[in-house]
């Protein structure tokens, strides 16, 4: 049922994942697609590599809902590997017809293909382990700062848990809405573009209509009970670190530092291997 | 002084064309007295667009009187300085159940009042669970409220005025878009807290049914109060509430149509008992 939808896709269960503070996993999602950015080697990947592997056996989401995210980048990945391929400059390969691969391109494909699935993975991760309304006030904490600049950070956490909250009831609307119009000859499919998107207006405006009237109660009732905005506010479930958020902190920091060190000692590497092979 | 006293009340709506110029006066409610003591169960009746709910929003402070004044547990709800104790004091409960829950679990929800007062977080998880209990609703805590009966979120909207200790909740038509069975809960809920809490109660409805438990009676029409007093003596003037457009309960109508028949049956009955026992008196005297 439409009711059931909840945005982003949660899954429940009960890991040390699930229990970080929220801030944790975004500020921990943000370093490790930095990373994946920072690291430029096979070595660097591996760590990355192993690193997720760690969280997500810790996080006790199974591996194929993570993969159900891929699909929809799938084609992305796809437009993006035959491009870097076929167009990097380099050492020829194969070459068929005008189209030619090179080494640099083989590299490069590979590399940007595991660095685009690492970073999918690595982001829906957060949102698997972490509800909508965590995220919400894990944003609103760590913007706090941004406070002091004029950025109505409150405000904009209000709107985003409450626009979560409505999303399910305005779809259920606009399913009823759709199927009033259709019991009166309203025609949602036929017809080319322009003549579909006319037909969509006796939806539209309706909804709008009706969402408006409900902002206008939503807004009396929570006036009628005392909001006013975020100063004096406390919270009943306030964001506390807790020792296994250090932990993590601690975790992540580890990890970067491996990757950066890991990388330097491969170009050494490789370019000591490279030095030898040149004065073969 | 009561909890809540309204004298000579008058609000108008103004209408305006797209310019802004005033097209109209519409007087929403006229020369409005009312006098609610603390612990009272008081209902107002009325058809729609009698005035009822504009004269609802006037006791948290939502408007503000046009003429006359409205004093709350002693303050007069048009200083700006009292507003927020006001809002405390009479706790409002809406029509629509999904327009007024704004929490995404039903536990944040009933919370929302107590952080916007800043209460500590501890007393405000005391306040949440005390306040569920007492509408019955704690073992949904953990549910959105989604996934919740229309009854049963109108019970978590009530449960939400409690926990910011409110001496008054003033229900604006809570069961009208509501099954039966909801309006049951919601009725029920809501007399356990009058009589357990001593909750002062002001019910806003046009169901007759809901009003028999009231200790006093307010029938609005045209925005002005036109028949009060105990349920009993405003269902004995069955001619004059049909002249309202208002119905009168079933077992009522039907009494005050074997009494006009001639039948030795008083006015005013409101149950099915008291009319049971009208006719068992008749059935002896025959």
């Amino acid at each position: 049922m439409l009711r059931d939808i909840t945005l982003g896709q949660y899954y429940q269960a009960d890991s040390v994942i699930h229990r970080l503070d929220p801030r944790v996993k975004l500020g921990g999602t943000i370093l490790f697609i930095i990373s994946l950015f920072l690291f430029d080697s096979v070595i660097g990947y591996l760590v990355a590599a192993v690193f997720l592997a760690l969280v997500i056996n810790l996080s006790k989401v199974p591996f194929r809902f993570m993969i159900k995210g891929m699909k929809a980048i799938v084609f992305l990945l796809m437009i993006t590997v035959v491009f870097n391929l076929f167009l990097t400059p380099g050492e020829p390969l194969v070459a068929v017809w005008k189209f030619t691969i090179t080494k640099e391109g083989v590299r490069l494909a590979v590399l940007l293909a595991i660095r685009l699935s690492f970073l999918i993975i690595g982001s829906s991760i957060m949102t698997l382990t972490t509800t909508p309304n965590q995220l919400t006030d894990g944003l609103e904490k760590m913007l706090g700062p941004l406070k002091k600049i004029k950025v109505p950070v409150h405000e904009i956490a209000m709107m985003m848990s409450i626009a979560l909250r409505f999303i399910p009831i305005l779809m259920e609307e606009t399913d009823k809405i759709m199927k009033a119009q259709l019991a009166r000859c309203a025609d949602f499919e036929s017809g080319n573009l322009i003549k579909r998107a006319k037909g969509l207006v006796p939806l539209l405006v309706p909804l709008f209509i009706s969402a408006f009237r409900r902002a206008n109660d939503l807004a009396m009732a929570m006036e009628a009970r005392c909001y006013r905005g975020g100063e004096h506010r406390t919270k009943m479930k306030p964001l506390r670190y807790a020792r296994r958020d250090l932990i993590a902190y601690g975790i992540i920091f580890c990890y970067l530092a491996v990757g950066i060190v890991a990388g330097h000692y491969e170009s050494i590497l490789l370019s000591f291997i490279g030095i030898t092979g040149g004065a073969i | 002084m009561g909890i809540i006293k309204v004298r000579d009340l008058v609000f108008e709506y103004i209408r305006r064309d797209e310019e802004g110029n005033v097209e109209g006066i519409t007087t929403a409610v006229d020369n409005v007295n009312l006098d609610i003591e603390q612990g009272d169960f008081v209902a107002i009746l009325g058809h729609n667009g009698s005035g009822k709910s504009t004269l609802a929003k006037h006791l948290n402070a939502i408007l503000y009187p046009t003429e006359g004044t409205v004093w709350v547990d002693g303050k007069d709800t048009q200083k700006e300085e009292h507003l927020w104790e006001i809002r405390q004091t009479a706790g409002m409960v809406f029509q629509n159940p999904d327009n007024q829950i704004i929490g995404q679990i039903v536990e944040e929800d009933v919370g929302f009042g107590p952080e916007n007062m800043g209460i500590p977080t501890k007393e405000i998880w005391e306040r949440v669970e005390e306040s569920l209990r007492a509408v019955g609703m704690y073992e949904f805590r953990k549910y959105s409220p989604n996934k919740l009966s229309g009854g049963q979120k109108q019970r978590v909207s009530i449960a939400g005025v409690i926990a910011m200790h409110p001496k008054c909740i003033v229900l604006d038509e809570p069961t009208a878009m509501l099954d039966p069975k909801g309006r049951k809960e919601v009725i029920r809920a809501v007399r356990a807290l009058n009589d357990v809490e001593n909750i002062t109660i002001i019910l806003i409805t046009h169901y007759m049914e809901e009003v028999i438990y009231a200790d006093k009676v307010y029938v609005m029409d045209q925005g002005e109060v036109t028949l009060q007093g105990t349920p009993r003596q405003v269902f004995s003037e069955v001619e004059r509430l049909k002249e309202l457009r208002l119905d009168v309960p079933q077992v009522t109508l039907l009494a005050h149509e074997l009494r006009k028949e001639g039948f030795p049956i008083p006015e005013g009955i409101l149950t099915n008992e008291e009319f049971r026992e009208a006719l068992d008196n008749i059935a002896g005297k025959l």
